[in-house]
């Protein structure tokens, strides 16, 4: 259990694997949905409203978490919601990974004038709240599935442009910049050719990260009712409507939050677990 | 029986190579022994093992540690920590580390006296402004109240050998105190720790490398190899003729004071495959 | 060099930041679709109506000419009027301003308490097995953000074994004697327990949502640097004065490892305040966050500047007091 440093050893391995096992039956769940889900996520039957989950006594064969008030299922919303949040996470992530590392590489590496505007902006930036700046661009964005990418990409994009700034920073400090630049390599080369492929690690961790939090800000917005139209089956309306029947049913609350709690867990234990793997190049 | 008697002593790396092996020396009341050895060879670790300040990766696998007749390797660990801070007490390797950045240097020297035997403050205090000035420190007064990074390495040092014989001790580990100051400073210091233990009466368990300190302040000597102690002398006789080869070698190795300009023979091969032979040959017996 | 240069230094900065975040508030809400003065009348109002109160709100001057306007008005203390309520800005910013920052200093005090119990606790048993639980448990706190927390919370406390209330910041039949609306500090020194017990209550589980991700967060920057600490020669110099490893802990590695966790305590107190937003809407409690909210809902864009305007005051300040702080701890510093 200790290794040589009289340090606790952890198996970083096993939560690699439970993490991305998660995150593939998710993926998996979401492209077939339309096979997978039991019932149709939006048939509404206010006969069978608020069913309880199969175990329960007054549980509705076929309807294996229950309904909520107006009847729909619970498991095929939760399914097909799976498509909107990893839609959210794989697009919002990608994008603002792109888009902040980008000008995190050029401020930490190129300096100068770049690195004082982009700084700056950093500094702005972290003086607004993120859930109320989110909100806000919603609603001057529109609600739609787009509007939530935008709004993730605006207000994240300096959680990459930080860690990357100063990684690239003191990456550019190493000798091996040095003797590219006398071999002659352009600035722009350097940072493309030398610069970049030291701090991919620490993208690729972020990146993870990120994807976590996008599936947190879509809950959110949606819990705040400004993310997708209504009807459509997210988690984060699922767990608004399930928060205001919380005593009549708990049901409907409970399971899109055990779904989004792993998911969250997952995308944050994926990104750790890779940055133990990538020990010597993040510590 | 001797002050501190270290009888049969080992330790090793957890999971990993051994550091001492039955490591056995004595220091009598009011004795100085020099613990020699090049780097590696354990010297540090006695000392260590001897305060009870051990490394958590470094594991006690046999062996005694008697400190004015009681076993300290036999008491639970926090009566043992009590004990070693009552009777004996460190003067370490570097000024610099040694003494806690945010707390004022007067607290670093009161507080073993007013916390762990339990002197009144006003008292602690005064001893402490006795013993600043006993170590030449011109302001006593003023740097009790300073911060370590007011002062410099050599002043440091001062504080701490203060520190050290504040409660008077019957016991002091110095683990190579001058190796890490300015040579003008070195001599300085290794002058007042030697005016200090005779003064007080110290039995003093003095770490180093360097055969010329020795032969300055030590009584007796006991000269380390990996973990082993392959001499144990009055320092008089040692330097006379030394037993061992490899302590023979290693005085050959030594610049003298007298005559710093003669040759000087590195240990020679030969000397140093038999001593690790003997190493060997101990690692073997052990596991046979 | 000294606190001086360093608070001089920070306060050009903020200031910088500060005058960044009023641009961008203003000209992102200008592009709020929808007209908010149509909103503001009833049903079957005249154009010539709406032309008046567009006037009356300023919303017909050009673009920079309104920015001016507004600018001018903040700088001397006038956040305007409120659209939906028709009361000053100011006033009802402050009225709420109460609510946020005694859950947010609650929060913060819990997450002191947890993170800094977890690290100590950490410390002292490193290496065994006590260590690792506590590792995992941070682990898990700190991949969870405060929203799922909070309904975490909600479902224990509140439905399964409920013991603390879920929504509100304290029970509306009770009659309050408060003057003002930090209700938290004046039940105490009015010494009426029985509401001070009620507003803890109510307080108490979004408090710990929003504390939960800190508390990890301290719990492991704090047993790191405790660790690297409990390795330096001054620590094992009080060792062999005979101090126990508590003590040891307590008073030789403590305040030196403190410094390092402290800066970054700072950022994430900023990001805990960012985060009442949408926990006071979870547990309706009535604060500045929940007020923003319906703001951006009702488009009642003065309030909206309002808000962000001093969420973004509170944030620099926060920062700004923790880079002193950090000034003032360090006798390097302090004396140089």
């Amino acid at each position: 259990m200790l290794d040589g440093r009289g340090q606790v050893k952890r198996r970083a391995g096993l939560r690699l694997w439970l993490s991305a096992g998660w995150l593939g039956l998710l993926v998996i769940v979401a492209v077939f949905a339309p096979w997978i889900a039991p019932k149709d996520p939006l048939a509404q039957d206010l006969f069978l409203g608020r069913l309880p989950p199969f175990w329960v006594n007054g549980a509705e064969p076929g309807y294996l978490l229950g309904t909520d008030s107006l009847g729909r299922d619970v498991l095929s919303r939760i399914i097909f919601g799976a498509r909107i949040a990893l839609a959210v996470a794989l697009v919002a992530g990608t994008v603002t990974c792109v888009i902040g590392a980008m000008l995190g590489l050029m401020a930490g590496f190129l300096r100068g004038w770049v690195d004082l505007v982009i700084s700056r902006l950093i500094d702005i930036w972290m003086a607004f709240p993120p859930v109320l700046f989110s909100i806000l661009l919603i609603a001057v964005l529109g609600p739609g599935l787009m509007s939530i990418i935008i709004a993730i990409v605006v207000i994240d994009w300096t959680r990459f442009a930080r860690v990357v700034r100063a990684e690239a920073m003191a990456q550019g400090a190493m000798d091996y910049v040095a003797s590219a630049r006398v071999v002659g390599r352009g600035r722009v080369g350097t940072m493309w050719r030398e610069i970049l492929p030291n701090v991919l690690p620490t993208i690729v961790v972020l990146l993870t990260l990120e994807m976590g939090i996008a599936v947190i800000v879509e809950a959110i917005l949606s819990f705040v009712n400004l993310s997708i139209a209504t009807d459509d089956p997210t988690w984060g309306g699922m767990i608004a409507e399930g928060r205001t029947s919380v005593y009549q049913a708990w049901w409907v609350l409970v399971f899109p939050l055990v779904t989004l709690f792993l998911t969250v867990l997952a995308f944050s234990q994926l990104g750790e677990g890779l940055k133990d793997r990538f020990d010597p190049v993040l510590r | 029986m001797s002050f501190l008697s270290v009888r049969n002593l080992s330790a090793r790396v957890k999971g990993g190579p051994a550091l001492l092996r039955r490591v056995s020396l004595d220091v009598a009341a009011g004795e100085v022994r020099g613990l020699v050895g090049e780097s590696g060879a354990g010297k540090s670790m006695i000392g260590k093992a001897v305060l009870g300040i051990l490394p958590n990766a470094v594991q006690v696998t046999g062996g005694e540690i008697w400190l004015d007749g009681v076993d300290l390797l036999a008491l639970p660990v926090a009566e043992r920590r009590r004990r070693i801070g009552a009777m004996a007490a460190l003067i370490p390797q570097d000024p610099l580390t040694a003494l806690n950045p945010s707390r004022r240097i007067g607290g670093q020297i009161t507080d073993r006296l007013v916390d762990i035997l339990g002197w009144a403050r006003a008292r602690a205090e005064a001893r402490a402004l006795e013993l600043l000035a006993e170590v030449q420190i011109a302001d006593p007064a003023r740097v009790m109240r300073a911060y370590p990074h007011e002062l410099s390495g050599g002043m440091r040092q001062r504080i701490l050998i203060a520190s050290a014989f504040a409660a008077e001790p019957k016991l002091i580990v110095a683990d190579e105190p001058t190796t890490a100051l300015d040579v003008t400073v070195q001599k300085q210091i290794l002058k007042l720790i030697a005016g200090m233990q005779a003064k007080h009466g110290t039995a003093l368990l003095f770490v180093t490398h360097d055969l010329g300190v020795v032969s300055k302040v030590c009584q007796r000597l006991s000269v380390l190899y990996g973990g082993m102690v392959v001499e144990d002398a009055a320092v008089r006789d040692f330097f006379a003729a030394p037993r061992h080869a490899y302590s023979a070698a290693l005085l050959a190795a030594t610049p003298k004071y007298t005559d710093p300009m003669a040759s000087l023979t590195p240990v020679p091969e030969a000397v140093i495959a038999a001593v690790q032979a003997e190493v060997a040959a101990y690692d073997g017996g052990a596991h046979g | 060099m000294g606190l001086l240069r360093v608070l001089l230094l920070r306060l050009a900065t903020t200031a910088v930041t500060l005058a960044g975040v009023a641009v961008i508030v203003f000209f992102v809400i200008r592009v709020v679709p929808g007209n908010p003065i149509a909103m503001m009348l009833p049903p079957g109002a005249t154009d010539a109506d709406i032309a008046q109160l567009t006037a009356l709100y300023g919303l017909d001057k050009p673009i920079w000419q309104q920015f001016v306007i507004w600018l001018s008005g903040v700088l001397q203390g006038d956040f305007g009027t409120s659209i939906t309520t028709r009361q000053p800005v100011l006033g009802l910013v402050l009225g709420r301003l109460p609510a946020t920052l005694e859950l947010s200093i609650m929060a913060l005090v819990m997450a002191v308490v947890m993170g800094g119990l977890a690290a100590l606790w950490g410390t002292k048993r490193r290496g065994t097995r006590v260590e690792g639980a506590i590792d995992v448990a941070n682990g898990m706190a700190l991949s969870v953000p405060d929203f799922l927390w909070g309904l975490v919370l909600i479902l224990l406390f509140g439905v399964l074994v409920p013991v603390f209330h879920i929504s509100g910041r304290v029970t509306p039949s009770l009659d309050l004697p408060f003057t003002t609306n930090f209700y938290l500090f004046e039940s105490l020194l009015r010494l009426r327990f029985d509401l001070w017990a009620d507003i803890v209550s109510h307080m108490f589980m979004p408090a710990l949502a929003l504390a939960i991700p800190l508390a990890a967060i301290i719990g492991q920057l704090l047993k790191q640097s405790l660790k690297e600490t409990m390795h330096l020669d001054y620590v094992t110099l009080a060792r062999t004065k005979g101090y126990g490893e508590t003590h040891v802990i307590l008073r030789e590695a403590l305040r030196n490892a403190v410094l390092p966790t402290l800066t970054l305590v700072g950022v994430q107190f900023t990001f805990l305040i960012g985060g009442t937003v949408i926990i006071e809407r979870l547990f309706s409690y009535e604060g500045l966050g929940n007020m923003a909210i319906d703001a951006v809902i009702n488009r009642d864009l003065p309030l909206i500047q309002g808000i962000v305007i001093l969420f973004a005051v509170i944030f620099t300040g926060v920062n700004l007091v923790v880079d002193l702080l950090y000034a003032a701890l360090n006798p390097r510093l302090r004396h140089a």
